[in-house]
């Protein structure tokens, strides 16, 4: 073999304290090293061009270059190398800077770490063999998890691409958390007005499927192939046939029914449509509160639909879908809480969340946006709002700041004084997060041009003075003292953390998530919608707490994802993948079980079983490489001989 | 009139002792006020629970160890529960109060009283309540405190004239002793 | 059964209607309380304030002295009525867990106390508070069961005190906002439990003598709650909050402008009542604030 290895100085961060002339003078004495030199900076132009010549010159079938790690320029050094006629596996990276010039200063001590790991690269190389990858079909179908700003976004912009979409939605209607808002910061727009366009939209675009009271319960496959399942779930009236009309919502009896849109703010009926603008506006029963359902009486809604679209036989149904991309755009859920027991811990009546809020101030609300108070449906004059409410508190593990709510809770206040005039409204706050545009204006009008009072303090608790009202005792420490307010309404704006479920549909997608049901990103810099599962993206809050602006560019970051993907006629996959010696394999299972990605399968190979790779799905992580117990299974460009090489030529130095 | 100077009035060794002594980080403090807004004794204090955390983590010893407030404290652990940094800050104002015992810090009322109710103890082994109250009124003067409440305590007898004193009143007499010797020592 | 006691400091003084009802209610209830023979003060506020070791050291006297009582009676629970006492005993086995504190502490007594085993046992043993003893131990249905008057009628506020269950990582009993034990004793006992929000909010404790303005206020703002939530009675578990509410209700009311003649019980005593146990042995006739009214809402005078 003639391989031919280039040190890089990288400028002065390995140049500083590593001999870089030295390493590649070491090298030469390699086995099958033909050429071996210092290069200022090998990523540039003129380093690549310097590999690609000395490829040519030297006739090299293998290069090596020691740089910096492998994430940082490993596909760069692949393509300049394809570039000169090599296969891009022909090439080994030894990584000089993160593991040797950055970490010491001792320039004897790196230069000789330098020169081992050039020996283990070039003793790696020397047992590479070029891997082709392989093309496969895709499907031109893009599944999106979620009907909320995100996911309607990504699902508009796929769908106008010229993609066919998919949209799952958990509820019976689209729209999310943004269509219970009243009015959206820092324009004070009209949630449902500005919303409602997109989601007509959706329901009309020729190219989107929309799938409500839906949720994903199975994902198998891979990238371009995914498999999904998806359970519609029963709502006793059939879709076809309903109008929307509302009759069935007028006579339903079962006026105490709880109202999930409303944030349990008003009682609603068994049968209901959630709001006026809901997409599809159908009409859905809840099971737990109909009549019917429940105790086999009843049946109005029945008799009085014109179309005779209810059926109270209907059964939940599984839908399969094959689609080539997954965009998760699940969302958010308010944490719980309850279990602030200072604040009430739910038992009070006129202490609420700033949804709960929200749909009280929204005319299409429980209260046809009138504010008044749950507890005897006064209108409320003193109003305090506590910010912070389970965001940055390590005592409950939610320590992040949940990004919006200092927003949402000045435009909440904003409405308050023109909802009720000779209303007062206080804020305790801790720091006022306003980073978008034109956001800490806004925050400065709620107070300069609404006189509302902003207490720098955080709340320590609500005390019912058993009178009606509630003592809210703060502190104002700016001041520097122990502040009481008497409160006849108290809104805290409650952190966020991942919808409920988030979880288990992280599993379902083969996705990482975090503590808090955030799922996470490749990247957390550079690549904010992927994940590290191929062909699944993430738009919206579920990968972190967010507002609009950034929830509807992520959604259009999704898209663009997904469109470059299926763009393409036929995808690659990676062929650093694992295969199966089947002379070896004893058909014991333990890589199938063992694998997380559900990549290996037992075949039946001339009478008998097999594992078998699915080379489309396989992710390279080598779990079945460790489990096999036969040493059948190996993982191409890391093999038990290619890794071996490299401890040996390291116990050898 | 002068501006604080911030490197000089940092007592780094101050806020080393206050860590260790109490076992708690003090820099996990950001200030949000929600001990000081729970503070049952708050409203009577020159510097609030928060503004002496922070005292603490500027490493102002002075300004803390010289504060009324700790000694105001009537250790309900209110603060403790709620701060939302689990930072126990009673037994951070417990340990102010301990620094600023040894170090010989101006004495507020209520010390006079928790050292008659010790010094009852170290004699009798048990509280002497009616001893307690007469060194208190001996050491700072009051002679009308509760004056108002003594005939009902006494008719009712709930304030016995002679002392519970136990046989083992030596060894806890010995604890004390053993304690001032060990503080003799550090 | 049989459990080690110890009684507290103010059993014998300000409180002693709390220790005799105590006595009398655990003894109906056939639970022996083997009171630790020479025990000594814990030192309360006025120690832990001091110094953490002396403070230890002298609630170690008492928790080696409750090893040796829970050995010879053979008893599994080591309980004190008083909620301070608790939190020095409590606090004290918590911090001795770590070795270099137990050994400063093991200094200042007279004879050490003995090591944590290997396993990690501690021969210190954990000691609850009677109303925690009560509820979990004894039991609800077995404290209803005992019932022969049932406070029907009675409207009582459950009042918890600070301590009883915060900080929540030693105390380890009930929840630190909103405690249910003591509604759940009294409701047991035939009573209804108005809904008082100020159940842990601190009465002002000690700081009564040297600041009678802050106890006032405080105390003020408990009493003037139960009467806005129509309390006949407040229901109380510590000595201290008791002083403070029953002793110095008029000191409060001064201070506040206010009027009202609330009385403050002992759990303990309202156990009593609704266990027909002689009046001798409640000692309602100690309280400040005379409680006729609300015994004869259930048919009851002050002296038998």
């Amino acid at each position: 073999m003639k391989i031919g290895v280039f040190i890089c100085h990288c400028g002065s961060n390995i140049a500083a304290t590593v001999d870089c002339a030295k390493v590649a003078e070491n090298a030469r004495a390699f086995p099958d090293v033909v050429f071996s030199t210092d290069t200022m900076y090998t990523c540039s132009e003129p380093g690549q061009e310097e590999i690609i010549a000395a490829i040519k010159a030297h006739s090299l079938d293998g290069v090596v270059v020691a740089s910096c790690s492998p994430r940082m320029h490993e596909p760069t050094f692949r393509r300049t190398v394809e570039r000169a006629g090599l296969n891009r596996y022909m090439f080994e990276m030894a990584n000089i800077r993160e593991h040797v010039s950055w970490i010491g200063k001792d320039r004897e001590a790196n230069t000789n770490k330098a020169t081992e790991l050039v020996l283990m690269a070039v003793e790696k190389l020397r047992r590479n063999a070029p891997l082709f990858s392989k093309k496969f079909e895709s499907t031109k179908k893009v599944l999106v998890i979620g009907g909320g700003v995100a996911g309607i976004q990504a699902a508009l912009d796929c769908a106008d691409a010229g993609l066919k979409v998919v949209l799952v939605e958990r509820e019976t209607t689209i729209g999310g958390k943004m269509a219970k808002l009243d009015k959206t910061f820092p324009t004070v727009d009209c949630s449902s007005c500005i919303l409602g366009p997109k989601m007509v939209d959706v329901a009309q675009h020729p190219n989107i499927t929309l799938m409500a009271a839906s949720e994903v319960t199975g994902v198998s496959g891979y990238v371009g192939n995914f498999t999904v399942s998806i359970k519609r779930r029963a709502t006793y009236v059939d879709w076809s046939k309903c109008t929307g009309c509302g009759l069935c919502t007028e006579k339903c009896p079962a006026k105490k029914s709880p109202d999930k849109f409303n944030e349990f703010m008003g009682p609603t009926t068994a049968i209901n449509i959630p709001f006026p603008q809901a997409i599809p506006k159908k009409a859905a029963i809840d099971p737990a509160a109909c009549r019917k359902l429940t105790g086999g009486k009843c049946g109005v809604c029945a008799k009085i639909c014109p179309t005779g679209a209810i059926n109270y036989e209907m059964k939940d149904e599984i839908a399969t879908e094959q689609v080539g991309a997954i965009v998760a755009a699940s969302g958010y859920d308010l944490v719980d809480w309850t279990i602030y027991g200072e604040y009430g811990g739910g038992r009070y009546p006129d202490v609420i969340t700033s949804l709960q809020y929200e749909r009280l101030l929204s005319a299409a609300g429980p209260t046809g946006g009138h504010i008044l108070r749950p507890s005897d449906g006064k209108e409320p004059k003193r109003i305090v709002f506590i910010q912070c409410v389970g965001s940055r508190d390590k005592s409950i593990g939610r320590p992040y700041c949940s990004g919006f709510c200092c927003m949402y809770t000045a435009k909440q206040a904003v409405l308050t004084k023109d909802h009720i005039p000779d209303s007062q409204s206080y804020v305790f706050y801790m720091d006022i997060r306003a980073p978008g545009k034109m956001y800490d204006e806004f925050t400065r009008r709620a107070i300069e041009e609404y006189g509302t009072e902003y207490i720098r303090g955080r709340v320590s608790a609500i005390q019912p003075d058993g009178k009606g009202r509630y003592i809210v005792r703060g502190a104002d420490t700016l001041l520097g003292k122990p502040v009481d307010v008497l409160a006849d309404l108290v809104v805290l704006a409650v952190g966020v953390e991942g919808a409920k479920g988030a979880g288990k549909l992280a599993e379902t997608l083969h996705i990482s998530y975090d503590h808090y049901g955030f799922f996470m990103e490749s990247h957390c810099k550079l690549r904010p919608v992927e994940t590290n599962t191929a062909g699944v993206f993430l738009a919206g809050a579920c990968q972190g707490a967010k507002d609009i602006p950034s929830s509807v560019a992520q959604g259009s970051g999704a898209a663009a994802k997904v469109i470059g993907l299926l763009s393409k006629p036929q995808l690659e996959n990676d062929p650093q993948v694992s295969s199966v010696d089947i002379k070896r394999c004893v058909g014991c299972g333990k890589c199938v079980d063992v694998c997380p990605f559900q990549a290996i399968t037992k075949e039946n190979i001339r009478g008998e079983i097999k594992a078998q790779v699915i080379e489309a799905v396989c992710q390279g992580c080598g779990l079945c490489v460790a489990t096999c117990p036969q040493g059948a299974i190996q993982l191409s460009h890391f093999t038990d001989n290619q890794i071996l090489a490299e401890v040996n030529a390291l116990c050898q130095c | 009139m002068n501006t604080s100077d911030l490197e000089s009035s940092r007592d780094e060794a101050f806020i080393r002792a206050v860590e260790e002594e109490s076992g708690q980080r003090i820099s996990d403090c950001y200030q949000c006020g929600k001990c000081t807004a729970g503070c049952p004794c708050g409203p009577a204090y020159d510097l609030q629970v928060s503004q002496i955390m922070r005292l603490i983590q500027l490493g102002d010893k002075k300004a803390a160890l010289e504060a009324a407030s700790p000694w105001l404290c009537v250790s309900c652990s209110t603060c403790t529960a709620r701060c939302p940094n689990n930072i126990d800050v009673a037994r951070v104002m417990d340990t102010v109060r301990h620094i600023a015992r040894r170090e010989g810090k101006k004495k507020y009322v209520m010390n006079a009283f928790w050292d008659s109710f010790l010094q009852t103890v170290r004699y009798c082994g048990r509280t002497y309540e009616l001893g307690v109250m007469a060194m208190f009124m001996a050491r700072t003067g009051r002679v009308w405190t509760d004056l108002d409440l003594a005939p009902g305590m006494l008719t009712k007898n709930k304030l016995p004239f002679i002392p519970h004193i136990i046989q083992g009143k030596d060894a806890v007499g010995r604890i004390f002793e053993r304690f001032n010797e060990m503080e003799r020592r550090d | 059964m049989n459990v080690a006691y110890y009684p507290g400091c103010s059993g014998k003084g300000t409180s002693v209607e709390y220790e005799r009802s105590t006595q009398a209610v655990f003894a109906s209830l056939g639970i022996s309380l083997r009171e630790l023979s020479d025990w000594s003060c814990c030192g309360s506020t006025p120690a832990h304030a001091t110094d953490a070791r002396l403070s230890a050291a002298l609630s170690a006297r008492n928790l080696c002295l409750a090893a040796d009582t829970m050995r010879r009676y053979d008893a599994t629970r080591f309980t004190t009525p008083c909620p301070s006492c608790l939190a020095n005993l409590k606090t004290a086995r918590h911090h001795m867990a770590e070795a270099k504190f137990r050994e400063q502490v093991n200094k200042l007594l007279d004879s050490p106390c003995p090591a944590i085993s290997d396993k990690g046992e501690d021969p210190l043993p954990e000691v609850v508070s009677t109303l925690q003893l009560l509820v979990e131990d004894y039991g609800l249905d077995n404290i209803a069961a005992a019932v022969r008057t049932p406070l029907s009628g009675l409207k009582i506020a459950p009042y918890y005190g600070c301590l009883l269950s915060r900080p929540a990582d030693i105390m380890k009993f009930d929840d630190p906002e909103n405690p249910t034990s003591m509604d759940r004793l009294l409701e047991a006992l035939g009573a209804e439990v108005v809904p008082f929000p100020l159940k842990t909010e601190c009465c002002g404790a000690a700081m009564g003598i040297p600041r009678r303005d802050i106890t006032s206020r405080l105390t003020g703002r408990i009493l003037e709650t139960a009467v806005t939530y129509k309390a006949d009675v407040v229901a109380v578990a510590c000595p201290l909050c008791h002083m403070n509410l029953d002793l110095r209700q008029q000191q409060a009311k001064a201070a506040g402008n206010a009027s009202y003649k609330l009385p403050v019980l002992y759990f303990t005593q309202l156990m009593g009542l609704a266990y027909n146990l002689p009046m001798s042995e409640l000692g309602l006739d100690k309280l400040a604030v005379d409680p006729s009214e609300i015994l004869h809402k259930i048919g009851k005078e002050v002296s038998a």
